[in-house]
């Protein structure tokens, strides 16, 4: 058994006591700041990135998924207590948890998050550690033409799936990408866009870029909301889901795993449509549809399940074709980058240890996750009460530090400022920051591969159409671009962004 | 023709603006050739993309069935405080010390809040200056200067 001997690799990886405990510290920073009203996953990791890259690989991408995990789970309990999601997949545990907890049932709606949440992990381990390996096997397959329509299918993927305004999301894309060309040229050795700055030459660090566009303008836009102050209900009452929701809850956990690890492989799938894809499944399904959004279980169990499952899949893409499928990946593989590790197929077989190490340490998270936090849930609900005041200050403090960590160098301080104000501008216009982010991580790969492509095709445009595997991608990316823009499902499509929104 | 879609309509603009920047600094690189291209060949196509995709959102902001959206009013004092206490910051950590910038960095920008109070602003930023000697400088021992270099 093949796989077996890869989870054993992986366990004794993962079981380390370093890495349980960077694993441990990870899940508790996560759900530290994940619970913090107003702060969704991607500042988070992004402020507790530079922390992470003073460690071994192993070590930092295992506390970095942790955090991830966190961040998440964190996020669903303020969405539940307090009806602040922080982020879009949260919107949809929004709608029955809140309302569970409104009935009294805020414990039993907390513990069937996490053990919804559980499940989902369980299963989308063991799947990523079934698929992984086969779908290594095509990417390796794959020539510099391929990667390169790959890409464009990522890119296109996941704004078509995650976005709102479509041309507007791409144009994010190309300015990623433009960001990305920042910095020496690896094939030519000339410094590009650099303004005879020396520290622009190294290129623009994409976490700088994170804590900009997401931290700093996230708190400003919320400073301009004056706080809503949050009133919780200190009461989370018990933690037992009594008999009837119990037998509510598990068959939509049962679906919204499926759905979540079938969505989640996509790009750009991920979380936000699982959650929302299962919730409206549930509706469809349930015999009294009219208790949803009401307290209902099942519209709890089955979203939370279902992006548990979704962002887990997402790694699938991450670690087998090094594209990453929103902006939390993106951070991983800026991570991975960071600490000399070529995300892509090649992971598996030069970097096993790290590759069936994180996979294990995923489900050990996941496992931290259900046995610390419902135990810990009355401290997560006194910090909800922080006041607002108080916790930007600490959020600009973590980003300052954090980045000034990366180089020691305050250049990176003023950088992060400039994408602060930038960020404050693009909110203002709707332009949204994912899409940047992950051209701002892929624009070097993809120059490289699209150049590799063309001195190996001799500069002949056509390799990417007449390889029949790259003409299958682009033919994919255009088949998503063109069911977008047709009238009828961009009305669908619009209107589901708007019940997001 | 009408300006209906303010967002999308300033969106496009900055696009072209920055495409058109990014093509015309991209000329100042060797182009080369499909074949064997120089460090300028992507990005300037990269920007032109850029430019014409931006004119294309820009375009469709003004077309009569756009949605009407208009740009929220920007709030300069909060934007000032924010940006500028960090911007600050840079500026004073070399000199300063990591512990003073701190402590300057969230009393400065509490002022953004609407509920200031400078009694809870000096107490958060002596907390935080205590957390960032434990987590930072003593539990991952990053390197800063500490205290003011003239000292």
């Amino acid at each position: 058994m093949e796989l077996l001997d890869h989870l054993i690799l992986g366990f004794s990886v993962a079981l380390t006591l370093e890495n349980l405990a960077y694993c441990l510290l990870g899940c508790l920073l996560g759900t530290l700041i994940g619970v913090l009203p107003g702060i969704g996953p991607v500042p988070t990791i992004a402020m507790l990135l530079p922390i992470t890259y003073v460690l071994p690989p192993v070590a930092g991408l295992i506390m970095l998924a942790g955090i991830y995990y966190g961040a998440a789970y964190g996020g669903s309990t303020t969405a539940i207590l307090v009806a602040l999601p922080g982020e879009t997949s949260a919107v949809v545990t929004v709608l029955d948890g809140h309302q569970m907890a409104k009935n009294g049932r805020a414990g039993a709606a907390l513990a069937i998050a996490a053990l919804g949440s559980f499940f989902a992990g369980c299963v989308s381990t063991i799947m990523i550690a079934g698929f992984a390996p086969p779908l290594a096997e095509v990417a390796f397959k794959f020539g510099p033409a391929e990667y390169f329509s790959l890409m464009v299918l990522g890119l296109i993927g996941a704004v078509v799936l995650a976005s709102g305004s479509l041309p507007k999301a791409i144009c994010m894309i190309l300015l990623g990408l433009l960001l990305g060309m920042i910095g020496t040229d690896v094939n030519s050795g000339v410094a590009r866009y650099d303004f005879g700055i020396p520290e622009l030459q190294d290129g623009i660090d994409f976490a700088v870029v994170a804590m900009g566009v997401f931290g700093f303008s996230e708190i400003m836009t919320n400073l301009e909301l004056r706080d809503q102050r949050v009133a919780v209900d200190s009461k989370v009452g018990t933690l037992y889901p009594n008999k009837q929701e119990f037998k509510e809850a598990w068959p939509a956990v049962v679906r919204g795993t499926g759905i979540g690890c079938a969505l989640g492989i996509l790009p750009g799938g991920g979380a936000v449509l699982s959650s929302f894809a299962s919730y409206t499944l549930e509706k469809k399904m349930s015999k009294n549809p009219e208790r949803f959004g009401k307290g209902h279980p099942a519209g709890l169990a089955g979203p939370e399940s279902a992006n548990n499952a979704g962002s887990q899949a997402s790694f699938i893409p991450l670690l087998t074709l090094g594209i990453p499928g929103n902006a939390v990946t993106a951070l991983m593989i800026g991570a991975m980058t960071i600490h000399n590790i070529q995300p892509g197929p090649q992971v598996m077989t030069s970097h096993p240890e790290l590759f069936w190490g994180l996979i294990v340490s995923m489900w050990i998270g996941n496992l931290m996750l259900v046995i610390l936090n419902l135990p810990l849930i009355g401290l997560w609900v006194k910090l909800l009460t922080v006041p607002y005041r108080i916790l930007f200050p600490a959020i600009l403090v973590f980003c300052t530090i954090g980045v000034y960590s990366l180089n020691y160098n305050v250049f990176d301080i003023w950088v992060t400022a400039a994408f602060g104000l930038v960020g404050y501008i693009w909110a203002k216009l709707k332009c949204e920051g994912a899409p940047l982010l992950l051209g701002l991580v892929l624009g070097p790969m993809m120059e490289e591969n699209f150049r590799r492509a063309l001195l190996l095709a001799r500069g002949d445009y056509t390799t990417f159409v007449t390889r029949p595997l790259s003409l299958t991608l682009l033919v994919m990316a255009a088949i998503l671009v063109t069911l977008v823009a047709l009238p009828s499902i961009k009305a669908k499509r619009e209107e589901a962004f708007v019940d997001e929104g | 023709m009408q300006l209906r879609n303010k967002q999308d309509f300033w969106s496009g603009v900055m696009f072209v603006a920055l495409g058109v920047g990014f093509a015309l600094r991209a000329t100042k690189y060797s182009m080369g050739t499909a074949a064997r291209m120089g460090p300028g060949y992507f990005p300037f196509w990269l920007g032109v993309c850029l430019a014409l995709l931006g004119a294309v959102v820009a375009l469709g902001a003004l077309k009569e069935k756009a949605h009407e959206t208009e740009v929220e009013r920007f709030d300069f004092k909060i934007l000032l405080i924010v940006i500028g206490s960090v911007v600050l910051t840079g500026v004073l950590m070399n000199y300063l010390g990591v512990y003073i910038s701190v402590f300057l960095l969230v009393f400065l920008s509490s002022l953004a809040s609407h509920e200031f109070s400078w009694k809870v602003a000096a107490a958060t930023g002596i907390f935080l200056v205590l957390f960032v000697w434990l987590a930072f400088i003593r539990g991952l021992g990053l390197i800063f200067p500490l205290w003011p270099s003239f000292l």
